[in-house]
């Protein structure tokens, strides 16, 4: 009997080094608010049976970077970083990203971002002028509106590295684009995503127009 | 007596044990909410001990257009495609462009930047490759 119980006791001591550094990091995991909703099917209080449970709910939006679960909140500097909600709370609204619709933004002079590094006052280069790219299938065509992207962007930033500054050189697909190239080395990174269609189908097209639905 | 008290006791911490290393692994897998566009760059910090450095762009466009750090600054439009360290940063390239105590506040608040959860890979967080690719694992892809 006696050897079963010291080495109940062993299993026992082992179980508890084992169980003390866990706990620890537990707590700390818990410690961050952010971590809470994220533990869904361990944990009872959240409910299962969300309405739309893969999207994120409106307090899940913009979260202070201590609670955003790529920040340490054990380091000093995800305290001091500006939650975005405090930095986003006048400027417009969109449906995805970050929330903001940032062209808007710009355009109503809720922001005033510098075109140059030094000179607040520098105007940036402005070039209008709108490209039509008709697609393939039922979608509407593609318009690109080069002065909502050069009150960004330089020239040099997409040409020629990106696109080809030359009408019908440029083959561009939707597979691309997801994938991170073409409009997408923006696009579905820090500008909106493809999930906005219609933002840049928005070209009814001629053919489709004056076709009966369905025509052969 | 006292062996079916261990025994029971035993199991009793068995199943902490179990329900603790459960919950563990699930804070590992579970989704983080951070902002769309933030950047992770994790080239050479876990390596050195450092937190890996998070670069939110949606601050950064409120203040700057792109073109300042994508054209005038050089930076590539590709997470982790831009070869900086701390050196460059001193000399004024990269980050130290602005990052030098005139423009932006200097290189000694190193918390500031290097504020990721260790381990966070190079990433251009809750992009479309990522969520395609699969969490975190997916590869920054260029233009």
């Amino acid at each position: 009997m006696k050897p079963i119980i010291k080495v109940g006791i062993w299993i026992m001591g082992l179980a508890l080094v084992v169980a003390v550094p866990m706990a620890q990091v537990v707590a700390a995991e818990q410690a961050a608010p952010a971590n809470a909703p994220a533990n869904a099917p361990a944990n009872a209080n959240v409910n299962v049976n969300k309405f739309n449970r893969l999207m994120k709910t409106k307090e899940e939006r913009n979260l202070p970077p201590s609670q955003d679960g790529i920040h340490d909140p054990a380091g000093e500097g995800a305290n001091l970083l500006q939650p975005p909600r405090d930095a986003f709370g006048s400027l417009p609204t969109s449906t995805s990203g970050n929330y903001i619709d940032w062209v808007k933004a710009l355009g109503e002079n809720k922001i005033t971002p510098r075109y140059d590094r030094l000179n607040p006052k520098e105007e940036a280069v402005v070039f209008d002028l709108d490209i039509v790219r008709e697609v393939k299938g039922s979608m509407p065509d593609v318009v690109y509106p080069h002065d909502r992207h050069t009150m960004w962007l330089d020239c040099s930033n997409c040409h020629p590295d990106i696109f080809v500054p030359e009408k019908g050189k440029n083959q561009i697909s939707m597979a691309q684009i997801l994938m991170g190239q073409k409009c997408g080395v923006c696009h579905g990174k820090v500008a909106f995503p493809v999930s906005e269609c219609r933002r840049c189908h928005s070209k009814k097209k001629e053919a489709a127009a004056a076709k009966p639905s369905g025509g052969k | 007596m006292a062996v079916r008290r261990f025994r029971e006791r035993f199991i009793r911490y068995l199943l902490v044990v179990a329900l603790l290393a459960g919950g563990w692994m699930m804070g590992w897998s579970q989704e983080a909410k951070a902002e769309y566009g933030d950047i992770v760059i994790n080239n050479a910090s876990d390596k050195a001990g450092m937190r890996p450095a998070i670069f939110p762009h949606w601050f950064h466009r409120i203040r700057f257009r792109c073109k300042v750090c994508h054209a005038d600054l050089g930076f590539k439009f590709q997470a982790g495609g831009n070869q900086i360290n701390m050196l460059k940063i001193i000399d004024g390239e990269f980050c130290g462009a602005c990052h030098n105590g005139e423009i932006a506040w200097s290189v000694e608040n190193c918390d500031v930047c290097h504020s990721g959860k260790p381990g966070t890979p190079t990433q251009v967080h809750g992009s479309t490759v990522q969520k395609l690719l699969g969490g975190s694992k997916a590869a920054p892809v260029g233009k």
